[in-house]
C-alpha cells in the first residue's frame, strides 16, 4: 500500500577522505499521514544520514532503494523542491549565517516556499506579525528575529529557532534530528509543545532522539530501532521505556541471529 | 571544506552573457589619431579651448610621465600596455558642449536609458522649474560622460539656486578657472604616479563639484561613465571641493561594451574637504570584466584621494567593485585637519580571470584624526583579489585612531584572496587595530538555505549580501539596491 512516506531498501554511502563508506544498508520505513514516528539507535547507526539523505544533501550517494513522498520520487528532487513539497529538516547543529538577518532569512524562505506552492507571498508587515506570534509561543524574545541567523545563539536558542522556522514554513513532513539534545527540561517541553501544535491529520514527523524523555512529551505512534544502517526493530510507544531500561543489546543480538 | 560543485560550475560558466551592459552604441565619433605625443596633448587642449596654464600643466605632466615606469608592485599580471596604440580623445560628433538635452544625440540618450539612467525624465523635471513637491522624489543630478566628453548634466538649475556648481570639468575650466586652477592637482599632483601623470596629461572630461560654505547639497550628485569607442582610453578627472560646514554625497557608476581587446581606464578623483565639511563618495564600478577566459575587459588604473584639510572634516569612500579585468585602485584620505575622519568601505568581487588589487591609504597628520577601513573581498572562478592598505600615523598625530577589518570570502578552490596591510606609526599614542578573516561559503550554509526552500542562486546571494552588509549599508538607498543586484549577477548569472 502506498503510504505518505515510503522508504524501501535505501542504501547510501559517503566519500570520506577518499574512502567510500556504506552507511545506509537497506532502510525500510513507512510513515502514514498524521503520524509521528521516532527513530532511536546507537551512535553511528545512520540516523542522521537518513535525515540528510531524505532532505537531499549531496555529499551522500544513494546506491539503491527508493523513497516515495506523497506519490513523488523524492530522490529525484532538489533540496529546495523537497522543501517546497513540504519536507522540513530541523538540523542537529543549526548553521550560522553571518550578516543575514533572521527575520529576513525566514521571510525569504517562507516566500520561496509559498511561491513554489502557488500561494501569495507575505509582505513584511504580515510576515513580522506572524513571526512574532510564533516566536512568542516558543518563549523566544522578539529580539532574536533581529539577530543574524544562529550567530551567537545558545544551543537552546538555536533549537528553538529551528522549531520557529518549522512553524512558519508549515511542512507536511518534519524530520527532527536530535532536536532535544542539549536542552534543559523546560526548553525540551517548549520544543515538544511546538511540534505538538503542528500535529494534525496532514502532518507527519520523524523524530530522531537518544532520549526517552522527549518521547514523554511527544508521544510517537511508532518507534523504530536503527542499527548498522537498517531498521532492526519496530514497535509502539512502549518501546522507549524498554530501550531506556535495557539498551539496544537485545535488539542487536536478535538482528544478528536473524 | 570545498565549495559546492554546482556553485563552482555555475560560477565558471559565467560568461559574457551575464554582462547585460555589453552593447555598443552606433554613433558618429570624433577621434584623435592613435598615439601619444605632445601634439596629441595640444590637440586635446585645443579641442577643449583650454587656457594656456592648463596646457602647460598637461605638458609638464606628460614630461614627468615619460620619465616614469609603470608600477609593478601590485599583485596583478597583464601584458604590457602599448600606450601608442590608443586613441586619447573620442567624442560623439556634434556641436561642442551641449547646453540642453535637445542638443544631445537621441542615440546617446537611448544608451543611457538602456543603462537605467533616465536623463530625459530628470532633465525635464529640471527644465520646467521643479515644483517644490517634486523634491520628495529624491532626484539625483546626473553628469553623463560618454567616452571622452560629458554629454549632459541634469538638474543644474536647482543646484545653481543652492549655490552648488556641478558641471563637466571642461566647462568648469572655462567658467570657473580660478577655482579649478586653485584645486586641480592639489591633492593628486600631476606627477604623483604613472597613471595619475598620464591622466593629468590627457584627461578629457569628468565632473567638477563646488559646494560653498555652509551649504548642504540638496540632492545626490551622480556621474555616469560609459566607454563606448574602440581602442580608446578613458581618462576622466573629477574634482570635488566642499567648503567650511558644507556637505555633499556623490555617486559614480560605470559600464562599457564587451570587446575582445582590453581597454584602458585611468581616472583621477580629487576631493577637498574644508573645516567641518563632509564628502561621501560612493562608487558602483561595473566596467566590462572580460569573458570567462580573461579575454577583453577594462584595465582600471585609478587614483582617488581625498584631503581632509579642515578641522573635523570627514571623507567617506564607499565602493562596490564588480567589474574590470584588472582593478588597481586605492581611494585614500589625507587626514590633515584636527579631528578629521576618513572612512573606506569596500566590496570587491572578482570572478573568472579578474584580478583586483585594491585598498586604501589613511594618512594621519593632524591630532585626534580617526579612520575606519572595512574591506570585503569575494573571489570566485580563477580570480585573484588582494586587499592592500596603508595606515600611516605621523609624529604629530597624537590621539590618532584606526580600525581596520578585512574579510575575504572564497567561492571554489581555484581563486585567491590576499591581504597586505602596511602599518606605520610614528606616534606612540596612536591606536591601530587590524582584524582579518578568510572564509568560504560552506556546503553546510548552502544546504541549510536550500532545505528552507531557497534556490542555490538565492542562497549564494543571501550569504554574499550578508557578508557585505557592513559595507552595503553605507551606500545611499537606491545605490544599495543596485549594488545588491549587481553582486548577485556577478556571482551567479547563468544558474538555472
Amino acid at each position: 500500500m502506498t503510504q505518505f512516506l515510503d522508504i524501501s531498501g535505501l542504501c547510501a554511502r559517503i566519500d570520506a577522505d577518499g574512502q567510500e563508506k556504506e552507511i545506509l544498508k537497506g532502510v525500510d520505513l513507512s510513515i502514514p499521514p498524521g503520524e509521528v514516528h521516532a527513530i532511536m539507535g546507537p551512535n553511528g547507526s545512520g540516523k542522521s544520514t537518513l535525515a540528510y539523505v531524505l532532505a537531499g544533501r549531496e555529499d551522500y550517494e544513494v546506491t539503491a532503494g527508493s523513497v516515495t513522498f506523497q506519490g513523488q520520487n523524492l530522490l529525484d528532487m532538489e533540496p529546495e523542491e523537497r522543501a517546497a513539497a513540504g519536507l522540513f529538516l530541523a538540523f542537529q547543529s543549526p548553521i550560522e549565517l553571518p550578516g543575514v538577518n533572521n527575520a529576513n532569512f525566514l521571510r525569504t524562505a517562507v516566500n520561496a516556499v509559498r511561491r513554489a506552492r502557488g500561494q501569495d507571498e507575505l509582505d513584511a508587515v504580515a510576515f513580522l506579525k506572524t513571526a512574532r506570534a510564533a516566536a512568542k509561543e516558543l518563549s523566544m524574545s522578539p529580539e532574536m528575529l533581529k539577530r543574524n541567523v544562529n550567530v551567537g545563539f545558545s544551543g537552546g536558542e538555536k533549537k528553538r529557532n529551528e522549531v520557529l522556522q518549522m512553524t512558519l514554513l508549515q511542512p507536511s513532513f518534519a524530520i527532527l534530528d536530535e532536536t532535544d539534545s542539549g536542552l534543559d527540561v523546560d526548553a525540551l517541553r517548549i520544543v515538544a509543545e511546538g511540534v505538538n501544535r503542528l500535529r494534525s491529520p496532514t502532518f507527519s514527523a520523524l523524530v530522531i532522539t537518544h532520549h526517552q524523555r522527549l518521547l514523554d512529551y511527544l508521544v510517537p505512534d511508532r518507534i523504530h530501532v536503527v542499527a548498522k544502517g537498517r531498521v532492526i526493530h519496530s514497535g509502539g510507544p512502549e518501546l522507549a521505556q524498554q530501550i531506556d531500561r535495557e539498551g539496544y543489546t537485545r535488539f542487536l543480538a536478535e538482528a544478528e541471529a536473524a | 571544506m570545498p565549495a559546492v560543485t554546482e556553485t563552482r560550475e555555475a560560477v565558471e560558466q559565467l560568461g559574457q552573457s551575464s554582462y547585460k551592459w555589453g552593447f555598443e552604441t552606433e554613433i558618429d565619433m570624433d577621434l584623435a589619431p592613435k598615439g601619444l605625443t605632445e601634439d596629441t596633448i595640444r590637440l586635446i587642449s585645443a579641442k577643449k579651448e583650454e587656457p594656456e596654464w592648463l596646457l602647460d600643466w598637461r605638458l609638464a605632466a606628460f614630461r614627468a610621465w615619460q620619465g616614469m615606469k609603470e608600477p609593478t608592485w601590485a599583485k596583478v599580471s597583464y601584458p604590457p600596455v602599448d600606450f601608442q596604440d590608443l586613441h586619447y580623445y573620442a567624442a560623439p560628433k556634434k556641436k561642442p558642449g551641449p547646453k540642453s538635452l535637445d542638443e544631445v544625440d537621441p542615440e546617446l540618450l537611448r544608451t543611457y536609458e538602456k543603462l537605467g539612467i533616465p536623463l530625459h525624465e530628470q532633465a525635464m523635471l529640471a527644465g520646467v522649474e521643479v515644483p517644490e513637491g517634486e523634491q520628495a522624489r529624491l532626484p539625483v543630478a546626473v553628469d553623463a560622460v560618454f567616452d571622452s566628453v560629458s554629454v549632459v548634466t541634469t538638474f543644474r538649475k536647482t543646484l545653481e539656486e543652492a549655490g552648488v556648481i556641478f558641471c563637466p570639468i571642461s566647462e568648469a575650466v572655462r567658467e570657473h578657472p580660478d577655482l579649478v586652477r586653485q584645486y586641480l592637482g592639489s591633492v593628486v599632483p600631476a606627477g604623483d604616479n604613472f597613471y595619475a601623470a598620464l591622466n593629468s596629461a590627457v584627461f578629457t572630461d569628468g565632473s567638477f563639484v563646488f559646494v560653498p560654505k555652509g551649504v548642504r547639497c540638496p540632492m545626490e550628485l551622480s556621474t555616469y561613465f560609459r566607454i563606448n569607442a574602440r581602442n580608446t582610453g578613458q581618462f576622466e578627472r573629477t574634482l570635488i571641493v566642499v567648503e567650511d560646514g558644507a556637505s555633499v554625497s556623490y555617486l559614480e557608476g560605470c559600464t562599457a561594451p564587451m570587446r575582445d581587446e582590453n581597454q584602458l581606464h585611468a581616472a583621477v578623483v580629487e576631493l577637498v574637504a574644508m573645516e567641518d565639511a563632509s564628502i561621501k563618495y560612493s562608487t558602483v564600478q561595473n566596467w566590462y570584466p572580460g569573458d570567462e577566459n580573461g579575454r577583453g575587459g577594462i584595465y582600471n588604473f585609478v587614483t582617488k584621494r581625498g584631503a581632509c584639510r579642515g578641522a573635523r572634516s570627514r571623507i567617506s569612500w564607499t565602493q562596490v567593485e564588480t567589474g574590470s579585468a584588472i582593478t588597481w585602485k586605492y581611494p585614500s584620505c589625507i587626514l590633515q585637519g584636527e579631528g578629521s575622519v576618513g572612512e573606506f568601505y569596500s566590496v570587491a568581487v572578482t570572478n573568472n580571470c579578474q584580478q583586483a588589487d585594491t585598498g586604501t591609504k589613511m594618512i594621519h597628520i593632524g591630532r585626534n584624526t580617526r579612520s575606519t577601513i572595512i574591506a570585503k573581498t569575494i573571489s570566485a572562478g580563477r580570480s585573484d583579489s588582494t586587499y592592500r592598505g596603508l595606515v600611516r600615523v605621523l609624529p604629530k598625530a597624537s590621539g590618532a585612531r584606526n580600525f581596520t577589518q578585512c574579510d575575504s570570502l572564497l567561492i571554489g578552490d581555484q581563486c585567491g584572496a590576499h591581504t597586505v596591510p602596511y602599518i606605520e606609526s610614528r606616534n606612540m599614542g596612536a591606536r591601530i587595530e587590524h582584524e582579518a578573516t578568510t572564509s568560504k561559503i560552506s556546503e553546510d550554509q548552502l544546504f541549510y538555505c536550500r532545505q528552507r526552500g531557497l534556490s542555490e542562486e538565492d542562497a549564494v546571494g543571501l550569504i554574499v549580501n550578508g557578508f557585505c552588509r557592513d559595507v552595503l549599508k553605507e551606500l545611499p538607498m537606491e545605490f544599495a539596491v543596485e549594488a545588491q543586484k549587481l553582486l548577485q549577477i556577478s556571482l551567479e548569472g547563468s544558474v538555472g
